[in-house]
């Protein structure tokens, strides 16, 4: 396979399912069964990434395949180009992404059975497919922010899939507008990089910045620029403080909810990240870390105390991204990436479960009115499980790997730099995630049905929802990206694919352990030492511990969740009771959306109701006023004219008309007394002129 | 003998004008009246001719003579229609009474 | 092709149209109809032949040479006329690259409107006589280079426009008329006034060599041409250039409308029958824009240099403010209205940035919001054909109901939005990047980004209030789009998306003199400086 094959494998990636997405949409009114030609283009994708994963981790492991073509030009010097960076984490993000797409789509043939926008459903899947591909490829940050306004959109429709319902026209319109709000931030540090580099390529920015190029010439704005960028992230990736969107998008159909609010498009923020990498300097990294670290933690305590087991799944979503991010702040670079495409697989599948259930209860999404489906749905019930011990870190499972890597590279950054803080919040949301996944299993599986009628009713899904979950299930175990069940280092997810990132912020404003140094090898040639053989070195020695103390949390959150729920042997109600306002506080979720609601929003539209009194009012006011003062100085004018002006005219012609009354008399209208006039006059005039 | 000569001629001509203008002036009837101006347009012929035979003015006295009968003839055409005209209106051809222009 | 007077045809078409259309008699609705579509529809034919017959290398602007297609003699010459020496007028008209993408847009836009107006029934004649004028006056202002006939363009659009609103319109029609026509005129008087200084206070060089005063404008444009003390001369230390570029910016402002001169825009929108609403925020808002930058920018620009940052700070006022007050409208039209002056505020913002990306956006994005609201009025006017209503609270869930239209709709809606794909997008990313770009209004661009969270705020919100959740009983009856209103919203639809997935045609033919007006103020710059220490 050539670099060119794989280019062209890649357009074919990125257009077939646009082709998928134009085709139905155009012909879904027509032809019933057209969502088997987007079903059809899903799983050619998905051939087609597996060949290019195959060829580019085989064949050119350690190349980054780029090429790009002219957009549009405004001089000489300003020219738009579009382009694709392939390098491995690309390839692996394609397969993700592909795969979990075909697997939603396979699903979603029984799930969304009988609805009546079918064709419609795939077709959205479709151009978000095409999205979430493009933002995978680029290879230049302005086509990023395009095709994240285009996941932005494919997200928008398919939460408001079914608008009927004013929650979900509600949920979608606050998901784009609280994008929006991230992508502001975004698009201004895209005006940054433009400025000062003018190009939007990540390889030429790096490049630049590494010559010492800075924004502004400051290390400061270079931050700056770091966190701007990363506020596209934390919009997308539902971070705190802009996590609000996310449970609301549940209202979404469930196989979307794990495509997209769970699996790929939430993971574009962490994707973003990991290719901004390079740039973030050590002040951007700590921001990156504090907000991974409290959307780790704030969501984990919410997630405790929800009774929709989407809501529960959704803030659950927020905390493991959380976690990414936080793994990316504390520069954990790889195992942020690997925790990406593990929790991808084991998300997805819990919320297809979670779906099947919600199919199988008749859409009851209340978990307090299920309990005892273990027997009903037992291959929901395996895949469902697996999913939760890799979600809560317990060994053999490939989640397991991925927060055990995490939770080290904390351990790690606290010991080369101090703050620990963010080791210890991360073993307590290890805590809060294995609790509440489990309150989660035995509420919804084990225990006594609560609603007899509904769980009569309840079977198990066919096989196109069946056989996703059983992929996922699978997927969600070690032996896919490392032999060693307890160390993904040696796997070959990390010794061959994924490359530390490349560094180019200038070394002063890094992290020590990050700095660079130069060392002469002993044939003499100097070569760049990289943080990550101090901080692997650091890793390494915090990987025991580490792992020892995630499982010891793991293993009691879940005790604590049977001791609870499944033994009873403290009256949960009566805890929550006597903690009542923290309970409620969590139950409430921090009162964010409360304050959200009183303070921005209300804000807004506040003030454009003033803005709108005050154009209608005192603008327009001025302008009618002017108007009214105009018509009536007109008016005196007028008045004026009439009385005055005209009156002196008037007068005139009234003296004219009384001197012509008196000689009127004259004019009789006779011809021939005028004559006999003219005659007499013409002898006078004889008579007097006659010398 | 008495020789005919000029004055005759003028005191013709001023019978004839005179006449014309008694016409004009007195009768009510639009006929009539016309028929004083065709009297008076006469009374100018004559003079014309008298002066031109007797005078020292070449043949432009024929010539106005000629002409003036031209237009008399179309002049009594047209006012002939007028009056046609307005004894259809009005069934009247009284001048007196043709006065709608009049407030 | 080299001789064929095109322009002149672009422009007098439409008078030839309305000829016929007074000829014709009354009941003859239909040829009058007819009639109009295809002198329209030539117009958009004609527009193309000269697109496909364009120079993308020329750069016009202030250049005599490089203007296409032009068409130029004496038309008014007046010689040794007592002290003001000869009267000399001439019939100049010639494209560019600033001109030539509105030419397109208002036979687009035009011929689009032709079709909306089919469901006109009140005094048709009246209406496609007024309606043809209206599209002369446009064109005539988008070609002339002659000051005095392009004032002639302004006003003779007015007429028209001022009977469109005012007999053809709602219930408040005279009032919006009124109130339109009043306020155009105010400004006209400033744009009229700088004309005569401007007319005494630079002289051309005829070919014979002799001096003459000038409305030429091109020759307003060369600094060597102003005399020593001309009252807009910038040789005459006593000059009152900075009145006379107020004066002349708020005439054209008017237009466009920037704030605070914005308020008849809304009324006479929410009182125009659609088709006027989508000639009037396609096309004549445009006027305003393009009149700066074809007469305030290359005349004034030591002017344009030092005030940028004003024109940037009310572009910025226009994008927040007016998307704050569009959030508040109760209307639907008034709301789409409010979009607008959002819209045209970035205009305003790109072409203060006085560099290549920042006008090459401003001038795009005139076209592209030429042809976006154009759809939103048209939208508008779909629901409200069936609806009879604008009332934004009075709808919900068209979307079950209409689902075609929805979809067009949503393309509408995102592209106004400023979704990458659509059209919209493009031209304000590279208003932004080039408002950034610029020193002077770094800061305002900045916050007028806002403005593209204020802008899907009340986007989304309109479009959920009005096309999602429960449907509303009333609304049952409601048909989806017929076939005239598919031939209205698909080639628009097209045009959307095309430029937002390839925007170089339109970028192309603007590119050279986008830069050629960038270094014109540079250079400028230089000259004047020399004259005064501003």
């Amino acid at each position: 396979m050539t670099e060119n094959g794989i280019i062209n494998i890649s357009l074919a990636i990125l257009f077939l399912p646009l082709l998928g997405f134009i085709v139905t949409l155009l012909l879904g009114k027509k032809i019933k069964s057209i969502y088997l030609f987007e079903i059809l283009i899903i799983s050619v994708t998905l051939i087609a990434s597996i060949a290019v994963a195959f060829g580019k981790l085989s064949y050119f492991v350690d190349n980054k395949i780029i090429t790009e073509i002219q957009w549009f030009r405004l001089s000489d010097t300003i020219s738009i180009k579009l382009g694709f960076l392939i390098d491995n984490i690309t390839v692996l993000m394609l397969f993700v992404v592909s795969l979990i797409s075909a697997l939603v789509h396979y699903f979603s043939i029984a799930y969304m059975k009988g609805d009546e926008r079918y064709n419609r459903y795939f077709a959205y899947l479709g151009i978000f497919t095409f999205s979430m591909n493009g933002i995978v490829l680029t290879h230049n940050i302005l086509m990023m922010y395009i095709f994240w306004e285009l996941v932005g959109l494919s997200s928008y429709l398919l939460i408001g899939f079914w608008f009927e319902k004013k929650s979900a026209s509600d949920a979608g319109k606050k998901a784009f507008i609280v994008n929006r709000v991230g992508d502001i931030g975004m698009f201004a540090g895209i005006l940054i990089l433009y400025l000062t580099y003018n190009t939007f390529s990540f390889e030429q920015i790096f490049s630049s910045i590494a010559a010492g190029k800075l924004p502004f010439n400051s290390n400061f704005w270079l931050t700056i620029t770091g966190i701007l960028l990363f506020m596209g992230a934390i919009g997308k990736s539902a971070q705190f403080p802009l996590h609000v969107w996310l449970p609301d998008a549940m209202e979404g159909p469930t196989p979307v909810s794990a495509l997209i609010h769970a699996a790929t498009m939430v993971a574009a923020g962490v994707y973003l990240t990991i290719r901004i990498f390079g740039l973030l300097t050590a002040d951007a990294m700590m921001f990156v870390a504090i907000i991974g670290m409290l959307s780790a933690f704030i969501p984990a305590t919410i997630a405790l105390t929800q009774n929709d087991i989407k809501k529960v799944l959704a803030y659950s979503t927020v905390s493991q991204l959380g976690y990414m991010v936080m793994a990316l702040g504390v520069g954990a670079y790889k195992f942020a990436f690997f925790h990406l495409v593990t929790h991808a697989f084991f998300k997805a599948c819990l919320f297809l479960g979670s779906g099947s259930v919600i199919q199988a209860m008749h859409h009851e999404q209340d978990i307090r009115n299920m309990g005892g489906l273990r027997k009903k749905l037992p291959l929901t019930y395996a895949t469902f499980l697996i999913s939760s011990l890799a979600i809560s870190g317990i060994p053999l499972t490939s989640g397991f790997l991925s927060k055990d890597g995490i939770l080290a590279g904390t351990f790690a950054f606290g010991s080369l730099t101090g703050y620990w803080i963010f080791a210890v919040v991360g073993f307590l949301v290890a805590l809060l995630t294995a609790f509440y996944m489990f309150r989660l299993i035995i509420i919804t599986f084990h225990g006594e049905p609560k609603d007899l009628h509904k769980y009569e009713h309840a079977h198990e899904s066919p096989f196109v929802m069946a056989m996703p979950l059983t992929v996922l299930a699978m997927l969600s175990v070690f032996i896919w990206y490392t032999p060693n069940p307890l160390n993904a280092d040696q796997g070959w997810f990390f010794n061959k694919w994924i490359n530390s990132p490349t560094l180019s912020a200038p070394n002063e404003t890094r992290f020590n352990f990050m700095k660079s140094e130069e060392v002469k090898e002993h044939n003499s040639s100097t070569t760049e030492i990289t943080y990550s053989e101090v901080y692997t070195e650091a890793m390494h020695s915090a990987h025991y511990p580490a792992m020892f103390l995630s499982l010891f949390v793991a293993v009691a959150g879940m005790l604590t969740a049977f001791v609870f729920y499944q033994w009873k042997k403290v009256d949960v109600e009566k805890l929550a009771n006597s903690i009542k306002p923290l309970y409620n506080f969590s139950l409430n979720k921090w009162y964010i959306d409360e304050f959200y609601q009183k303070t921005f929003v209300a804000g807004t539209f506040g003030l454009s109701r003033v803005l709108g009194w005050f154009d209608f009012k005192v603008i327009d006011g001025i302008v009618n006023g002017l108007a009214e003062l105009t018509r009536k100085f007109a008016f005196f004018v007028g008045a004026f004219d009439r009385v005055v002006v005209d009156g002196l005219v008037n007068l005139t012609a009234y003296i004219s008309g009384f001197v012509g009354l008196i000689f009127r008399r004259i004019q009789t209208g006779k011809v021939q007394t005028y004559l006999v006039l003219v005659i007499f006059s013409i002898i006078i005039l004889l008579f007097l002129f006659k010398a | 003998m008495l020789e005919v000569g000029l004055n005759h001629f003028l005191v013709v001509s001023t019978f004839l004008f005179s006449m014309g203008i008694y016409g004009i002036v007195t009768r009510k009837n639009a006929i009539m009246v016309l028929m004083g101006v065709e009297l008076i347009l006469n009374a100018a012929n004559i003079n014309f001719i008298a002066f031109s035979r007797y005078g020292n003015f070449g043949l432009q006295g024929h010539l106005f003579a000629l002409f003036v009968i031209v237009l008399a003839a179309a002049e009594a055409a047209i006012a002939l229609a007028i009056v046609l005209n307005i004894y259809k209106t009005l069934a009247t051809v009284n001048v007196d009474e043709v006065d709608s222009l009049k407030e | 092709m080299n001789n064929f007077p095109i322009l002149s045809f672009l422009t007098f078409l439409p008078i030839l149209g309305m000829v016929i259309v007074l000829i014709l008699p009354k009941r003859q609705e239909l040829s009058i109809k007819v009639t109009t579509l295809v002198i329209t529809g030539l117009q958009l034919v004609l527009s193309i032949i000269l697109l496909m017959n364009y120079n993308y290398s020329a750069g016009g602007i202030n250049d005599a040479n490089s203007f296409q297609f032009v068409e130029k003699f004496t038309w008014i010459n007046i010689p040794g006329f007592s002290w003001i020496g000869n009267i000399k007028i001439d019939y100049f008209m010639g494209v560019d690259g600033l001109s030539t993408p509105l030419v397109l847009l208002t036979a687009i836009v035009t011929f689009i409107a032709t079709i909306s107006s089919w469901s006109i029934d009140k005094s048709l004649k009246g209406y496609f006589a007024m309606f043809l004028l209206l599209d002369t006056g446009m064109m005539g202002v988008f070609v002339a280079l002659d000051f005095f006939l392009f004032y002639i363009f302004w006003e003779l659009m007015l007429l028209p426009m001022y009977f469109l609103i005012g007999i053809w319109g709602g219930p408040r029609r005279e009032y919006a008329a009124i109130k339109f026509f009043l306020y155009t005129l105010f400004g006209s008087i400033f744009i009229l006034l700088v004309m005569i200084g401007l007319y005494f206070s630079s002289m051309e060089t005829l070919a014979n060599g002799s001096k003459v005063f000038t409305f030429n404008l091109l020759e307003l444009m060369n600094p060597n041409n102003y005399t020593a003390t001309g009252i807009l001369s910038p040789l005459n230390p006593n000059n009152l250039r900075f009145i006379a570029y107020i004066g002349l910016f708020v005439g054209f402002a008017i237009k466009i409308p920037m704030f605070p001169f914005h308020t008849w825009l809304p009324d006479a929108h929410v009182e125009a029958p659609t088709a006027i609403s989508v000639i009037l925020a396609g096309v004549l808002l445009k006027m305003g824009t393009y009149g700066i930058l074809r007469v305030s920018y290359p005349i004034f620009p030591e002017l344009t240099y030092q005030l940028s940052w004003f024109i940037a700070l009310f572009g910025m006022i226009n994008i927040i403010y007016g998307a704050f007050c569009a959030m508040a409208q109760k209307d639907f039209k008034k709301l789409i209205a409010y979009s607008s002056i959002s819209h045209m505020g970035y205009v305003l913002l790109g072409m203060s940035a006085l560099n290549t990306m920042g006008i090459s956006g401003a001038v795009l994005q005139m076209f592209n919001h030429g042809t976006i609201t154009a759809m939103l009025f048209l939208i508008v006017g779909v629901v409200y054909d069936r609806a009879h209503t604008r009332d934004l609270d009075a709808f919900g869930g068209l979307g079950k109901q209409m689902p075609i239209y929805t979809g067009f709709v949503s393309v509408a809606f995102f592209a106004a939005i400023g979704l990458p794909g659509l059209s919209g997008f493009i031209s304000e990313a590279l208003v932004f990047l080039g408002g950034f770009g610029s020193q002077t209004t770094r800061i305002l661009a900045i916050i007028s980004t806002l403005g593209i969270l204020l802008g899907a705020a009340y986007m989304l919100w309109t479009l959920q209030r009005v096309y999602l959740g429960q449907l509303n009983d009333k609304w049952k009856e409601l048909t989806d789009l017929t076939a005239r209103e598919y031939f209205m919203l698909v080639p628009l639809t097209l045009i959307v998306i095309f430029l937002g997935v390839y925007p170089s045609p339109m970028l192309n033919l603007m590119n050279a003199s986008v830069n050629h007006m960038v270094k014109l103020i540079n250079d400028a710059q230089v000259f004047y400086s020399s004259i005064h220490s501003f």
